[in-house]
């Protein structure tokens, strides 16, 4: 009995020593020698290897950053700033501060404003339906509806409303990695500036048709009359191709186009207070006398 | 008796040949008509004609767009009252020159008899330069111009014509209808393109569900005494008049992957374009009318009808014409029930390769819900070019590039084939369709790449 | 186009007339024979049984996807009485029912349902519940005794199969012509395998069912044939060697569960491989490994798990064998 405990524990005994050799020599002849900052930066990145800052998940985003001269081309939105920050202290970089951004859904083609003429029996998705026709309404610019956008999101911020047949973003739960605006085939999905308090404005239509087509086909289309970019004293607001657009990185957030816009297709969000449109008109008026009276 | 047909894939729908009794009917002239610059494949041709010309029947309104593309001509004498975009068939903005219809004064260049021309030309140049300055352009469904397919790269040779009469897609009857009404024509036209083609044989593939086409098309070539042009009857079964499945069918040999008939020695033909070729080289008559089918499943025999329409009549025209619109029609195709386009504007233009209007019934085309893949394998048996549906399938849905490639996506021939067959309602050609796409915009740019590298460092 | 709405899609716009649920129905049908005999063969029970799983299997898929995966009902698809009738048939009449119920649970809840539901299962769902059931009740799932039936049956038929008492024999030093002396047995025949379970019991019964889904092109012959190809071609070989303790291609082929095996349970469609090839190579191991077992393994047949083992080669199958594309070599 004993004979055999000791044979059984001095084979064992010699079998592991002649491993761990083996192990030891294996991992001093493959080592592969790796900047110890890459696993640092690793460390501090969000985990969720979604490609939204260009790269092939976070690990190689450390390893880029980590080998550049600095950090201009390196940005991660699911980390934001906090992140960056941490990034760049480790690797000894300055970076900017960049405004947190959100996906914005720039369509209000719902149900209600946009009747629907035919009858799509086609596989449910965006990028089929695009390449197929026009879309199952007048207006060859709006959302589809089939909801690519939903599927493409990694954080479960975008959803589908059985209501209004329009995506909906949850802000909270946006990283704006861009997923979602590569998904959309229309091109209606933009990554835009949360705004103080989240507050902003934004055009929620892109239909480039002339106003009377573009109206004919949604009650809340943007019929291009140009009234907002009128109205706008930063200059933020441009019509191009039938279409109005706010850049937002000159908006004040005012109200005064979204107050006289006709159709409503210019909408703002977050805001504490309801927006009295006749209000904003009659200051506008106003103010508009005035300059007038000043010569 | 040996049913000669492709060797692998294939279905059986039922060929509904309802149509197939109706002669070819001319169609009266729309007060307006809508002349679409993008009617071929390639570059779309450019407008040579301003607002307000007169232009008569034959005229040419427009140029090539580039080396794929073709000349328009205007279908009808009147006047120009627009160059403008308007919408095709499935609501997207194309060029269209709208002309007014003003009686129908034909170009004093052009034949209008119909007596037979047999005499052909010796000049292959001048041949060629015919077909291209008379616009013909595949009528088999591609639409691609024809002078450029007769005219095989250097090093290329021809050495067997196939004529398509097989008109394999259900509903349609025009290829039959012209075979049984104007035969000589269509020999004619074939001898013709042998002749450009540096005088190789001929080989006319029909479907063995014609056999009064068959018939008539044995017999013209007898009469005519073409010893090199033979009828082969096929067996029906579609896709046989995919061109790939032709020239295997008919050569017993297959185009590689990328390639084109002309590797394997074959030129493929639609007898439509063999009879637009007899027009144009003899009789000087440019492309500017076509003979589509009017029909459906439920519906009655008096609104069937096979047209002779003039290009750029409104889908809408035609369909008055022939009745109205049946109430039980739950969707409007251009083309086939299996490759055909899916009416979403109806006042789109009819173009060179419309070949018929198709009304199904709710029952007939309604997709059955989508469930789980039950790996039944139909797909794979069904897809004449051998592919795997299935797995294309699940490598689009995990957006696989490489898979893609490496399982062949960019082979797809886009028959319809696979969806047609699944019993679980996928819809696999949507999705192998875009895949597809993706797979062939890769091999584009790894080619361009190459090219780039191959030029600096020639430099 | 006025105000009516016209249904737009990609092409094709036409349909092949068949669904999962027309698919399932020809197994249906094709099992038709080989149930009615055995219903008729040992009566009640056997249709109790029968009654049972079926029920069992579509009940427990109907809760499963609709309360724990909150998904809609698939049963519609009538996969789940498809396993059902497998399962039955691959049970003794005499089974207590609440057995019948566990191989239900393990048929739907546990090789089924769990990879996703169908068309995402790896292992058949039928066998795997009758190898649990085989494996955790021996007694009950060995207990031949047939009830009381339709139509009398040929005599000698209580106790143990012929299968298992031949092996037992062979094993304690008998051989085969012996043993068919002493009891009496007919070699075999193709109508009747006396004492099988429910759905072993009439080969013809079987063979009809196959060549209804043969025509009406529900299934393909090469993995059947593969099968019972390989096990002709072992028997003759090992018959050859020694004919007195090894049995021959006629008596494998007949007895046990390899014509139900080779014909309804190795050819369902999400756990077979795809390819031609992939499907000859997979039957040839079926075949291969039933007549090992069969010769030198513990169980008097191995049917079940000549699929269960073969099954897990089936992704590895059809990454090797494609199918020959068009224009390439």
């Amino acid at each position: 009995m004993t004979q055999t405990v000791i044979w059984t524990v001095a084979i064992l005994a010699v079998l592991g020593l002649l491993l761990a050799l083996v192990l030891f020599w294996v991992a001093r002849r493959f080592r592969v020698v790796e900047d110890p900052r890459i696993d640092e930066v690793e460390k501090v990145m969000p985990g969720a290897n979604c490609g939204g800052c260009g790269f092939a998940g976070c690990r190689a985003f450390a390893d880029s950053a980590v080998k550049a001269a600095n950090l201009d081309s390196h940005y991660c939105p699911v980390g934001g700033d906090e992140v960056m920050q941490k990034v760049a202290a480790i690797l000894g970089f300055t970076v900017a501060a960049k405004a947190p951004q959100v996906a914005v859904v720039r369509c209000n083609g719902s149900c209600a404003n946009r009747p629907v003429v035919n009858d799509y029996d086609g596989a449910a998705s965006c990028r089929v339906k695009a390449a197929l026709y026009s879309g199952d309404t007048l207006c060859a610019f709006g959302c589809l509806g089939c909801g690519d956008c939903v599927a493409a999101c990694r954080f479960g911020a975008l959803s589908m409303d059985p209501g209004t047949g329009l995506p909906v973003v949850d802000e909270k739960k946006c990283t704006a990695c861009g997923a979602c605006v590569k998904a959309c085939p229309k091109h209606i999905i933009e990554l835009r500036n949360q705004g103080p308090r989240g507050m902003r404005e934004y055009v929620s239509c892109v239909n480039k048709d002339k106003g009377p087509a573009a109206r004919k086909a949604c009650a809340a289309a943007c019929i291009g009359c140009g009234l907002c970019e009128k109205t706008c004293r930063q200059g933020a607001v441009t019509v191009t191709d039938n279409v109005a657009y706010i850049d937002f990185t000159k908006c004040k957030l005012c109200r005064e186009c979204e107050a006289v816009c006709p159709t409503g297709a210019i909408h703002g969000v977050n805001f504490p207070k309801e927006l009295d449109k006749e209000a904003v008109k009659q200051r506008i008026a106003d103010r508009k006398k005035k300059e007038e009276a000043n010569g | 008796m040996g049913k000669v047909t492709f060797s692998m894939g294939g279905i059986h729908p039922h060929d509904s040949k309802f149509a197939r009794e109706c002669a070819i009917e001319e169609l009266p002239l729309p007060p307006v008509v809508y002349v679409s610059m993008a009617q071929h494949l390639g570059a779309p041709a450019k407008p040579l004609v301003a607002v307000g010309d007169r232009v008569k029947v034959g005229q040419v309104i427009a140029e090539p767009g580039g080396f794929i593309s073709a000349f328009v001509h205007s279908p009808v004498s009147g006047t120009v009252k627009g160059i403008a975009p308007r919408k095709d068939l499935a609501g997207n903005p194309v060029m269209h020159v709208e002309i007014a219809v003003e009686g129908d004064e034909w170009d004093p260049a052009i034949d209008r008899s119909r007596d037979l021309v047999t005499a052909i030309p010796d000049d292959k140049a001048a041949i060629l330069d015919r077909i291209k300055a008379c616009g013909v352009v595949g009528l088999g469904g591609a639409t691609f111009p024809t002078h450029v397919k007769l005219s095989p790269p250097p090093g290329k040779v021809a050495e067997c014509l196939i004529l398509n009469g097989t008109e394999c897609e259900p509903f349609l009857t025009s290829d039959y209808r012209i075979m049984i009404e104007r035969p000589k024509e269509i020999v004619v036209g074939a001898a013709i393109m042998q002749k450009v083609l540096g005088g190789c044989r001929c080989v006319i593939g029909i479907e063995e569900n014609k056999p009064e086409a068959v018939a008539a098309m044995r017999a013209a070539v007898t009469e005519l005494g073409y010893a090199d042009i033979r009828v082969q009857v096929l067996r029906k079964r579609y896709p046989q008049g995919g061109e790939k499945q032709l020239i295997d069918a008919v050569l017993h040999r297959q185009v590689g992957s990328g390639g084109l008939p002309i590797d394997v020695g074959a030129v493929v033909q639609n007898v439509g374009t063999a009879l637009a070729v007899y027009e144009a080289v003899q009789k000087n008559i440019p492309l500017i009318s076509n003979v589509l089918t009017v029909t459906g499943d439920k519906i009655p025999a008096n609104l069937q009808h096979n047209y002779l329409y003039r290009i750029g009549v409104p889908l809408s025209f035609v369909a008055e014409q022939a009745g109205g619109v049946p109430d039980t029609a739950a969707k409007i195709i251009s083309g086939g029930p299996m490759m055909g386009k899916a009416v979403s504007n109806f006042d789109a233009a009819t173009v060179k390769g419309s070949s018929a209007i198709l009304y199904l019934s709710e029952a007939a085309t309604r997709r059955r819900p989508e469930t789980a893949c039950i790996r039944c394998g139909r797909c794979a048996d069904a897809c004449p070019m051998g592919l795997e549906p299935f797995l294309l399938n699940r490598l689009y849905k995990a957006a696989d590039l490489e898979g893609l490639e490496k399982n062949a996506a960019q082979d797809c021939i886009e028959c319809g084939c696979c969806l047609y067959s699944c019993p679980a309602g996928i819809p696999l050609l949507d999705h192998i369709r875009q895949a597809k796409g993706q797979v062939m915009g890769v091999i584009k740019a790894r080619a361009a790449a190459a090219k780039a590298a191959a030029e600096a460092k020639k430099q | 186009m006025g105000n009516k709405k016209y249904i737009v899609s990609p092409s094709p716009h036409i349909h092949a007339d068949v669904s999962t649920t027309s698919v399932m129905r020809d197994v249906i049908i094709a099992l038709a024979p080989a149930t009615l005999v055995s219903i008729l063969a040992y009566g009640w029970a056997e249709l109790v049984v029968i009654l049972v799983s079926i029920a069992s299997c579509v009940l427990l898929e109907w809760a499963v996807t609709r309360w724990l995966m909150k998904r809609p009902s698939t049963v519609g698809d009538l996969s789940a009485v498809v396993t059902g009738l497998l399962l039955a048939l691959n049970l003794p009449s005499a089974i207590p029912l609440w057995i019948v119920f566990i191989g239900a649970v393990v048929a739907i809840c546990v090789a089924k349902l769990p990879f996703g539901g169908i068309g995402q299962n790896v292992f058949n769902p039928a066998i795997t519940g009758r190898v649990f059931l085989l494996v955790s009740f021996p007694a009950q799932m060995t207990n031949w005794n047939p009830t009381p039936g339709f139509i009398p049956l040929p005599d000698a038929i209580s106790g143990a199969t012929p299968l298992s008492a031949l092996k037992e024999a062979i094993k304690s030093g008998s051989t085969i012509p012996q043993f068919m002396q002493a009891n009496g047995y007919e070699m075999s025949s193709f109508l009747w395998d006396l004492g099988a379970s429910a759905g072993e019991l009439s080969a013809s019964a079987l063979v009809i069912g196959f060549v209804y889904l043969l025509i009406r092109r529900v299934v393909k012959p090469w993995i059947p044939l593969s099968i019972l190809g390989m096990m002709t071609l072992v028997s003759l070989i090992f018959q050859g060697i020694n004919p007195d303790i090894y049995t021959g291609p006629v008596f494998n082929l007949l007895t046990g569960g390899t014509l139900l095996g080779a014909l309804f349970m190795a050819t369902d469609y999400v756990t077979s491989p795809m390819s031609l090839w992939g499907g000859v190579v997979f039957g040839a191991g079926i075949g291969l490994i039933d007549m090992m077992i069969r010769y030198f393994g513990a169980y008097p047949e191995g049917m079940s798990f000549a699929i269960l083992l073969m099954n897990c080669t089936v992704p590895l199958l059809n990454m090797w064998f494609h199918q020959k594309k068009y224009g390439r070599a």
